[in-house]
């Protein structure tokens, strides 16, 4: 397989420098093919089509197709691959776990990638990555968050994305950051949680985080998001008397709590919210001024002092292509990706897969030169990159201010958040 | 001794049991009246918070929309009845189960189609404090969603049990037949009760956008403990649906609050399964 792999890339480059000499004009650069599989049709399709044109951007910059100045590899193509163009094969898992595996072979066997982009989704990332690890192809995960993927003890398996874990972890940092900056008293927290796997998976990783910085848990309450009020889950958390509320809701039961609290009189420091409900643009939209002082992690934002000055120009470009949306913090992220994997295989000078997987585990990308927010991109033994971070949010006036971290914010927190009769 | 948050937990409790008997109520009738289980209930909810939330977005104050809606709805419901429901009456009865269904799935698809799956709620709300009676806290808004609720649900109840057209759809509910030979107008009066079930889940849907948001799979949410009640209650009583509806919101919030949030539920279903076997034809009905 590797060796069929090796003599295709050598054939190609034969091709290549063949053409060249046939020609008077510049020879058409070798190509380094890649495949990201990604959900471009089904219920995640929307969102499969933006990363798309994400990785296509990322793409085209690279390739020096666009001109402008990307910090991260050396402009048109692979400079140490004889500026070879880099190529990406999209496949589509149609949002399935199954399919994401075979057309995972598919680009494998048929394809012959050097790596693998994929897929949004945990469920299909889990897959897929099965099939790179068994065919010995570096796998590079952009976007997927459920913290066991990089569990799996897999050697061809990189996540650049901060996983679940972290983001909770980062609101416990902020918590304890704004507290002390405050000089406020926080003892009691509760959690307030869905009752499926997103909010249990938030919930433990907060309740872990509370016994680490020892808060007392008050209450840890799981709810069914499809129920029709919340009366006795707001009396719960009423009769907690917790200081902090860590909430992981889907968007109906956010606005319903937001709503049964302002009702109730249920005043706190502080809600810290686990992305999701809270950053959908309904959030705001339904709930006015009473969304303000919210606290949310999220993963991305354009409202940010960016470390990088090419994100809004970046961003514009994205627009154009997509139609007027913003970079989000999933097309952000595959977009990054793309950088990643392009910087690792430039540097490995090969696109033998052990070379660009050795290249990956040595990558250490400073956060400035990537346009999300975290503090950079370096894999630790078991693939996770160890410099994500998510940021924390607070909606003020209507809008998303980052308020965390301090040096990235864009507005200081207000904490605690005013009592709903002093509005 | 103290009761902690019972008080609160009761009020909260009544007042939920309000808006949900204002639903079911529509539910009752129609099926009291003929026969007909309208799987299409909650989707009818739907359309009426939609309303309420267009008629707020053109200035009508959202308590005058309350009216303004449910006479719509009536409407709405009458043609429904001549245009669909009287056919699928005609055929086998089958027909009525899958043909509501099939509106369900209709007016759903329209509603994403048409308003898309975003949230709606109606910006600027009135009501909008929090009156204090000791440790009870109630939401203004609440309160005027569940009284007008009671107050619908009072006039309903006074319409069918006190007015001519009232007896003759009582009249229609209890014996098909000689009600027919009485010279009592079957059809015309299908139609009154369709329009009438749907003016009712029409009113509860415009107050319940004082305290709740609009998007088009709402319906389902309500329309379960909507059938709930009216098992609950007895099928074709109003009496029954408040009676049903005032238990289901009780044990949901206090079952809530003292099992579990997440199995609330639970007791709400088992509530249900007891009377069903000690009492088949519910608490208040019939047969």
């Amino acid at each position: 397989m590797k060796k069929r792999l090796a003599l295709g890339t050598t054939f190609a480059l034969v091709l290549a420098l063949v053409g060249g000499s046939a020609t008077p004009l510049q020879a058409d650069p070798p190509e380094v093919v890649i495949g990201s599989i990604l959900p471009l049709t089904g219920g995640l399709a929307t969102t499969g089509r933006g990363l798309k044109l994400a990785q296509e951007l990322a793409r085209d910059l690279i390739n020096g197709h666009i001109s402008y100045p990307v910090t991260m590899v050396g402009g048109y193509g692979l400079p140490h691959l004889g500026h070879a163009r880099l190529k990406i094969v999209f496949a589509d898992s149609q949002g399935n776990p199954d399919q994401a595996k075979t057309v995972a072979e598919q680009l494998i066997t048929q394809d012959h990638v050097v790596a693998l982009l994929g897929c949004y989704a945990s469920a299909q990332t889990a897959t897929a990555s099965q099939v790179a690890e068994r065919y010995g192809i570096p796998f590079l995960n952009p976007d997927s968050s459920f913290p066991n993927l990089t569990e799996r003890g897999f050697k061809w398996f990189f996540r650049q994305t901060p996983h679940d874990g972290t983001f909770s972890a980062n609101l416990f940092q902020f918590l304890s950051d704004i507290t002390k900056q405050k000089n406020a008293k926080v003892r009691r927290v509760a959690l307030v949680s869905e009752n499926t796997l997103f909010g249990t998976g938030a919930a433990d990783a907060e309740e872990a985080e509370a016994k680490k910085y020892s808060y007392d848990l008050a209450l840890r309450m799981p709810y069914a998001a499809n129920a029709s009020e919340v009366q006795s889950e707001v009396q719960k958390v009423k009769a907690a008397n917790a200081d902090v509320i860590f909430q992981a809701s889907y968007l109906n039961d956010a606005l319903l709590f937001m709503k049964t609290y302002k009702q109730q009189r249920l005043n706190v420091q502080g809600i810290l919210a686990q992305d999701a409900g809270f950053i959908d643009p309904n959030f705001v939209k339904n709930l006015g001024k009473d969304a303000d002082y919210v606290l949310t992690r999220d993963v991305f934002s354009l409202n940010i002092k960016h470390r990088n000055k090419g994100v809004p120009l970046i961003n514009e470009l994205f627009k154009q292509r997509s139609g007027g949306n913003n970079l989000d913090g999933n097309t952000a992220r595959d977009f990054t990706a793309v950088t990643v994997i392009a910087d690792a295989i430039d540097r490995a000078g090969s696109t033998k897969p052990a070379a660009i997987a050795k290249a990956l585990r040595e990558t250490k990308i400073d956060g400035k030169r990537t346009i999300v927010p975290w503090r950079g991109i370096k894999f630790d033994e078991k693939g996770q990159n160890t410099l994500g971070n998510g940021i924390i949010e607070q909606i003020q006036g209507g809008a998303y201010e980052t308020v965390w971290p301090f040096d990235v914010a864009t507005k200081p927190a207000i904490w605690p958040m005013p009592a709903w009769d002093k509005r | 001794m103290d009761v902690g948050p019972l008080p609160q937990l009761v009020v909260s409790g009544i007042l939920t049991g309000l808006l949900f008997a204002l639903i079911s109520v529509g539910l009752t009738l129609i099926f009291g009246v003929m026969d007909v289980v309208n799987f299409a209930h909650g989707e009818f909810l739907m359309l009426a918070m939609y309303a309420t939330f267009g008629a707020t977005l053109i200035g009508i104050n959202p308590i005058l929309a309350v009216p303004v809606v449910a006479i719509v709805m009536f409407f709405l419901g009458a043609v429904v009845y001549r245009v669909l429901i009287r056919r699928l009456l005609a055929g086998p009865p089958s027909a009525v189960v899958f043909g509501t269904f099939g509106l369900l799935v209709f007016l759903q698809g329209a509603a994403q189609y048409l308003f898309t799956s975003d949230y709606r709620s109606i910006p600027n709300l009135p009501f909008q404090g929090t009156l204090h009676f000791g440790a009870v806290n109630l939401g203004e808004a609440q309160l005027v969603a569940g009284l007008g609720a009671l107050l619908m649900t009072a006039l309903v109840f006074a319409f069918v049990e006190y007015t001519e057209p009232g007896r003759a759809l009582r009249a229609l509910s209890e014996d098909r037949v000689a009600a027919q030979l009485m010279g009592i107008d079957v059809q015309g009066m299908n139609a009154l009760a369709f329009g009438l079930g749907i003016a009712c889940v029409g009113a509860a849907g415009a107050l319940l956008m004082l305290t709740y948001q609009a998007y088009p799979r709402i319906g389902t949410e309500f329309a379960l403990t909507a059938f709930v009640v009216v098992a609950l209650g007895g099928f074709g009583s109003v009496q029954g649906a408040l009676v049903g509806a005032l238990l289901v919101g009780l044990v949901e919030v206090l079952g809530g609050f003292y099992i579990s949030p997440a199995l609330k539920m639970i007791p709400v279903y088992l509530l249900y399964l007891l009377v069903v076997l000690v009492r088949p034809q519910g608490l208040l009905g019939r047969r």
